[in-house]
Order: C-alpha cells, then structure tokens, then sequence
C-alpha cells in the first residue's frame, strides 16, 4: 500500500513570511491527521498547498488515484484537478458559506456533486439527497428548504452531506467546527468522527482546538512558523509533548 | 501666481460667464436658434429634459436646452431649479392611460391584439444610414394618412390577469408621498421608488435594466405593451366636486411582463415591471420598467444578488442633478483638506524610510 | 463588387466579411463552441438582429436566394426590415418560400418544414451563452465551457422541478451538441429543438452585441438537456390552426376581444400559406 497523497519538501513564503519551510506530510487510506498550531502557523496555507487550491514555491505534493496511478498535483491540468475536487476529494471549509450555494435548496446542493458525476435520474438524485440529510442529522422534509434559512450548524452539516455524497476517499477539513457554539461543536465533531469511521475516509484536518484533534485524529502534525516542529500518533504527541512548543500547544498556554 | 487669481477672483469668474455666453451664442453670422425649434426639431431631447427635470413645460425646457449649449443634464437641472421657485396649488388626479389617445402602441407579447399595434413615428424599422438629404434640408414627402380606428385598447396586463395569470397588485387610494418635497427613505415604498425612477438619469438606468436582462439580476422581460400618446390632466379644487380638465400632455408608458418563478405559497405567474415618462422616451419608460421589476426583489422573496436590485444603490445614484453635482463638486478647492492629506503622508512616509534604514 | 445603392456587396467590407467567414469555419469545425469575433457596428440596432445579419452579409453571394423571418413570420416588422436591407445592400433575390430559400435568416423559430441539406439557417442570438443567468461572469462560463462543467444548468433544472414538479424554461432551452459543448438554441421555442437535431441544414448562430459566432454542422447530434425521470418534452398550445387547420405546427395566440376571446394561428406564415392554398385547390 502507499500514501494516498504524500508531499515532501514544501516551501513557500509571503514577502518575508515564511508560511512554509521544508513540510512533508503523508496521508494514508482510512487515516485521518490533525494539522495543529496557533494562527499564522502556516496550517491553513498547507492544506490549501495539500488540496492543490495553491502552488508551493519549493517541494511538490503526489497523489494516488483509485487506480494506483502517481500524479504530481501541480502538473496535473486543471481539468483534472478540478474532476478530482469534485470525485475523489472533497473539501469542508471553515464558513460553510464558501462550500455552499446559499440560493440552491438543500437537495439541490447535495445533488450538485451527484450531477456533476453524471447521474441524470432526478427521483433517484432526490432520494439519495433525502438519505444524506437524515445521516446528517437533518430532516429530509427540509430538502427544499434554502440554506440560508439554516442555522451555522446545520449549515455546516449540509456542507458534510454536499461534499460525502460522491463518496471521496479523501477529504480536506478547514476548522470545520470554527466559529460554532460549543455545544454545537460538540455534536459536530461526533457527527464527523462517525462518518468517518463508517466511509473509512481519510481526511486531513487542519485545527486549532486540540481536543477536536485528539477526538478525530489518528496521528496529529504540529506546526510552528511554517515549519513542522513535532509529528506523531496522536496519543503520543498529546500526551507525552517532545518539542517545546507543543508543550505549550497542549497545555493551553498558546491561545491559538 | 495662479493661486492669488483663484482668491480674487470676482473679476476672473464675470469674464468666464462672458466668455460662457460668448461660446453658448457661437458665431453672432449664425442665425439664433428659436425656442420653436429647438420644441420642433429637438423634441426629443424636450422630452428628456422635462422627464428628468420632473417639470412639465416644454418651452422652459426648450429654453433650458439652448441656454445649456445642448447639455441635457445641465439643461434638467436649470428646470429643476426653475421649477423649485414654483408655489403649488394643487395635485392632479390620477391620469388615466387607458384614455389614452395613441400615437403609437404595440405589444411585442402577442402578435394581435385588439386595439392593434400601431407603430407611429418610431426609429425601430429605420436603416441606421446617415441621411444626407437632411443636409440639403429637402423637406421629407408627406406621410400617408388614414381615420383613427375608435377602438378600445385594452392593457395587455388586463388581458393576462383575465385569465389569473398576471400576479395582482393591489390598489391603494392612500396619497403617495411625493419625492419632490419629502427625502427618500428606505425601504422606499413602490410610488417612491417609481417617482425615483421617473426622473432618474436615462443613461444610469438604461444601464442598469441592461444589466438584468445579461444575467445580472435575473430577468425574462418581454414588453407586454409600450405605449404613446395624449393623456388629460385633470384637477379637482376642493370647491368643486368635478375634476376640471386642464390641459394634455404627451406621456410614454411601457409595462413589462416578467416570468416569476413562484414560490411554495404562490403558483408561478408573470409580474409587473411599470415605465412612465414624459414625452416620447420609449428607452426611458422601458428601462425604467426593467429597473422597477428588478426592485421588487424584495417584495416577491427573490434572492437579491444584481447592483439593479439594490434599492438604495439605485435609488440615491438614479438622480442626474445629484450625481453631477457632487462628481463636478471635486472641481471646487480642496486645498485645506488636502494640505492635510500631504503632512499626514510626508509623516508616514518618514517614518517608514527611518524604519527602513534602522 | 458593389451595389447600385453604392455598398459594397453585402454592406461589409471584403475584409470584415472573410474574418467573419473565419469565424464561422472554426465554428463550424467546433461544434456548439461560441467563436468570439470582430462583430462591427451595423445600420440596424444591436439586438435587432446584428449578428445574423453580419452572418448573412458574409456568406451571402449573388445567386443566393433569401428568406427572412422573425416568429416565424415573413411579414413582421423586423423581417420586412432587414429583407428589405439586403435587397438594397446585396441586391439578391428575396422569397417567403422555405423551399425555395438557399438562406434562412430566423429570429426566434425553425421553420416547419424540414430543412434540406445545402439550405442554411442564420440564428440572430441575443445571448450566446446559455448559462448567463447562473453565471453571468464570462471569464468563469469561458472556463466551465473548458472543463465541460454544466452542473449549474442541471441544478437549474433540478430546483424547477422540486419547486413546481417541470423544468421552467420554455423557449431558448439549453442543448448539448455533439456531446460536448452547451449551447443556447437562441429564443426559440422549446417546441423547435427537436428540428436542431441531426438538420441536414447548416444551423450558423451570430451574436453582434456580445461578438460571438457559433454553429451546429449537418447531421450534428443536438440533445435537449434533462433527466431520465423528467424527459425533455417540446410545448406547443392545444389547439388548431384557424386558417390552416393544422395541430402540429407551433402556433401564435391571437386575443381577439377583452372578454377571453382567443383564435390560434400558425407562427409559421409560409407553412400556413402553403397548406392554406393546397386546401384550396383540393376544393
């Protein structure tokens, strides 16, 4: 077996901010890794470099496809990306704003990826629309309904629903419970860990909440000025912290 | 130093109004030009005066037109101002468009209807080829003549609201507010922003109905009826309890048809867009229909996502006089304020270069 | 060559004709993919027309035999117009008869009678890209065109039926054509697009205002965009021709009073006239 997307040597800098300084990272099928570091750290900036959404300036990242076929990301065609954004990939952003159309009704935003993959029966895109909202915790009666009358929460449910339908093998996560209340956090991230355990998706998680990290992650990267200071499984890095600054990552002092 | 010229500068501004009117007369070997022909030859432009100055008169506004040197926005707001110094002593009533005498009619909804399309003195068919006969002056032959058929032209809106299929509006006898002497405020109601927008800078909303009908904003539009002719003015003095007719004028009406999607609550229907003008402004009273529909976004739950649904974006940059006012404002001196401007970025710029060097 | 009205042949310059004529090979060769072009100012207005009159004016030669149309009709204002026009630019025979028409100039409907190869049908198209009222961005539909990405149009359809049980849109109805690219039919009838399907006709579409030109070649697969459960299905209203009798062409609604009252007619004039007078003569 090998990594589904594995990158190496990853550089690139803002003026004279180095968001990212030699970074190699792997991720493996059915593996989910938590990036973590406070802000300015460079985790967003890897995983928008991971996903191919930015060119880095030094290293480059491979990706595997279902057929075992290598691909260097930044010299694949855009057509090709942009398939793969929408089949194999999936992406979860922050404000689920982003990854949602907020004038397309709930059913029509799920049904977008399964159109874009080729289904043309609608009575069977409705009724797979309709599956994907109650395993997201929402009532299949509000599949009309426009997301903008949803709350942050159910939003960013839909957006989960939206981009798992196609069944990815690969998912890219951006403070996916950022900007949520607690509780709904909480039932969120639970939401999350189920789905992933029962698709068996990889997922690349980039956050600043260590406990969101330790509730989903396998192996958790720690990064610090673009640089990736300690790597591990997760129960390792969280409890027995070598570098100094997890150190402080883990025990709060960082407010990330 | 040129700055002294601009302080004393009485003397300076008599000799720029001399020459003004100097290059306004143009070469005294050139006859004048009447205020009849300009009201003749130029009527169009008359139209558009009177529209967005909001003063119907045609010899002011012809007048307007030749003591601006042609510069129509300049034109409607010397009517404007004129029509500020205007005591008032009275509202008319309602005028009624299906009373209509028309000159020109058509429906581009159906191909036949009764009342018939009448085309009327209209560009639309013309080959756009500079006539070279107009420069020999050659007087063009007689038009051909015919009876005005006295048949009724019913709306075509009334038509497919017969049939249920035209969303309703609903009829109020409340006194509109009246733009001319309240402030706009929003959310402006639909007589507020149809008042707006009939006095609204042509151009700006031709613009912005373009703009709907290229996918900003939304629209299927047809034109379900332009219409043009003579409509009464009718006053009722509270003394009387009849209207007195006091006079015609010429007005422009388009009504829009416009597909609405519908809704869970309503079936899909077709909607109103609504134009009115003074004169004969086929392209004003069409983009005002256009830019009318796109405004009522609001009311009809469609997502708002275009500039021309945007009441207040369209609304407060709709006014000409406005618009030009404050854009021409900038000629004015602005000295103290930008010496202002200078000193705080000499600072900055020090600061930055010191902090370079350490 | 010139005209006796003083134009060049066909109002255009020879060269704005042969860049116009490029155009329409690359079109022609990319089936449904929109060929920006040089579109010139015209003596008929911008949406009246101007792009399937510069289409014209570019393939149009002596011997040409030239129908014109608008909703179908020979005799509406904005046919007279522009018949008329190349009478006076080009000096060519003009017809009412589709059959006897080598070009076709149409805004808004495909004649009833079927088109034989050789003939050529010039679209006048208001908005070439079919998208533009989900994506009104022409850099971003530029790009969906590349990467064969209409998922908006399907989600279009797809919130029409969840909202009132149809796909909503009845005329200028999206195709695929030859399976790759998007195409506005222009505002035609839904009711004509089985007609674009396999023509034996060349179908040439011209966009002045927005400076596009594309084309659909003879025999060109052109497919009406839908779903398997929610077939594409042309509409036409239920009624009879007053004058001709027929119940398959696509007819125009005629309000004859205020009281209801309505008739219907053939949109198509030729085809009407036609049947009309072969009655006649049966009689």
């Amino acid at each position: 077996m090998s990594p589904l997307l594995a990158a190496q040597g990853l550089g690139l800098r803002f003026g004279t901010v180095i968001a990212l300084d030699d970074v190699a990272v792997e991720i493996w099928p059915g593996e989910v890794v938590a990036i973590v570091g406070e802000s300015g750290s460079g985790k967003t900036t890897l995983l928008r470099v991971l996903s191919g959404m930015m060119p880095p300036q030094a290293g480059r990242v491979l990706y595997r496809d279902p057929e075992g076929g290598q691909h260097s990301l930044f010299d694949m065609p855009e057509i090709a990306l942009r398939r793969l954004h929408r089949s194999d990939w999936g992406f979860v952003y922050q404000n689920p704003r982003d990854g949602l159309r907020l004038g397309i009704s709930a059913g029509g935003n799920i049904g977008e990826r399964l159109m874009a993959a080729g289904h043309r029966n609608y009575g069977h895109i409705r009724a797979i629309a309709a599956e994907w909202l109650a395993r997201v915790e929402i009532d299949p009666g509000r599949i009309d309904t426009l997301p903008r009358n949803f709350s942050g929460g159910m939003q960013q449910r839909l957006q989960i629903a939206r981009t798992l339908v196609t069944s990815p093998r690969l998912v890219f996560m951006d403070e996916p419970t950022g900007g949520l209340d607690v509780s709904v956090q909480a039932r969120l991230l639970d939401m999350i860990r189920g789905l992933v355990a029962e698709l068996d998706l990889a997922v690349l998680l980039v956050t600043h909440d260590i406990s969101a990290a330790r509730l989903l992650a396998h192996r958790i990267v720690v990064m610090q000025q673009g640089r990736v200071v300690e790597a591990g499984l997760t129960d390792r890095v969280l409890d027995d912290p070598q570098h100094p600054y997890t150190q402080l990552l883990t025990t709060s002092v960082l407010s990330a | 130093m040129a700055y002294v010229a601009v302080k004393g500068g009485e003397r300076a501004i008599d000799a720029a109004h001399g020459w003004l009117a100097e290059a306004r007369r143009g070469d005294p070997e050139c006859p004048d030009l009447s205020l009849t022909q300009i009201e003749q030859q130029l009527g169009l432009a008359v139209d558009r005066v009177m529209a967005e100055g909001s003063c119907h008169d045609r010899s002011l506004a012809a007048l307007a037109i030749k003591q601006a040197r042609g510069d129509l926005i300049e034109a409607a707001y010397l009517l404007r101002a004129y029509r500020t110094t205007l005591s008032r002593f009275g509202a008319s009533r309602p005028i009624d468009t299906d009373a209509m005498r028309l000159r020109r009619r058509i429906s581009a909804t159906y191909k036949d209807l009764p009342g018939g399309q009448i085309l009327g003195p209209t560009f639309d068919y013309t080959h756009r080829l500079l006539d070279f006969a107009l420069l020999a002056g050659t007087p063009p032959p007689p038009a051909p003549q015919a009876t005005p058929k006295r048949e009724a032209a019913p709306r075509v809106t009334g038509i497919l609201a017969a049939e249920g299929l035209m969303r309703p509006e609903t009829a109020s006898e409340a006194a509109p507010a009246d733009l001319t002497r309240e402030p706009l405020a929003f959310p402006a109601d639909r007589s507020m922003r149809l008042q707006a927008l009939a006095r609204g800078d042509e151009g700006f909303l031709l613009a912005l109905g373009y703009s709907t009908q290229r996918g900003y904003g939304n629209a299927h539009p047809f034109v379900g009826e332009l219409r043009v002719g003579e409509v009464s003015i009718e006053l009722q003095p509270p003394e009387l309890d009849f209207p007195i007719d006091i006079g015609d004028i010429t007005v422009t009406e388009c009504q829009m048809v416009n597909q609405f999607a519908g809704s869970k609550t309503e079936p899909a229907q077709f909607t109103r867009g609504y134009g009115l003008s003074f004169g004969h402004s086929e392209r004003k009273a069409m983009a005002m229909a256009l830019v009318d529909r796109a405004l009522r976004a609001r009311e009809l739950g469609e997502e708002i996502t275009a500039p021309a649904q945007q009441e207040e974006f369209v609304l407060l940059h709709s006014d000409n006089v406005e618009s030009t006012g404050f854009v021409e404002h900038l000629k004015l001196p602005h000295y103290v304020d930008f010496q202002n401007e200078l000193e705080k970025l000499r600072e900055i710029r020090a600061d930055a270069l010191r902090n370079a060097a350490e | 060559m010139t005209t006796a009205a003083g134009y060049n042949f066909g109002y255009l310059d020879e060269n704005s004709k042969r860049m116009i004529r490029r155009a329409l090979l690359k079109a022609v060769a990319v089936p449904g993919y929109q060929v920006p072009f040089g579109s010139r100012e015209m003596p008929l207005p911008y949406g009246w027309g101007t792009g399937g009159i510069q289409v014209t004016a570019s393939i149009i030669g002596p011997d040409d035999v030239l129908k014109v149309i608008d909703q179908g009709a020979d005799d509406t204002t904005n046919a007279v117009s522009i018949r008329r026009f190349f009478a006076k630019v080009a000096g060519v025979a003009t017809t009412e008869r589709t059959a006897e028409a080598s070009i076709i100039q149409t805004r808004h409907r495909v004649p009833e009678a079927p088109l034989r190869e050789g003939q050529i049908l010039v679209y006048q198209v208001p908005m070439p890209e079919p998208m533009f009222r989900l994506e009104p961005r022409l850099a971003e539909t530029r790009k969906l065109h590349a990467l064969a990405d209409y998922s908006i149009m399907h989600i279009k359809f797809y919130e029409d039926i969840a909202r009132t049980g149809h796909i909503a849109t009845s005329y200028n109805y999206p195709v695929m054509v030859d399976d790759r690219y998007l195409m506005s039919p222009s505002p035609i009838p839904s009711f004509d697009n089985p007609k674009l399907h396999r023509m034996p006709a060349l179908q040439l579409f011209g966009a002045g205002r927005e400076k596009r030109i594309y084309a659909v070649p003879p025999y060109t697969k052109v497919r009406s965009l839908d779903f398997e459960d929610h077939p594409f299905q042309p509409i036409r209203a239920d009624g009879t021709c007053a004058l001709c009798g027929s119940r398959e062409s696509y007819l125009d609604e005629i309000v004859t009073d205020d009281r209801g009252g309505r008739m219907f007619i053939c949109s198509d004039t030729d085809y009407c006239g036609t049947r009309a007078a072969g009655q006649e003569a049966a009689e």
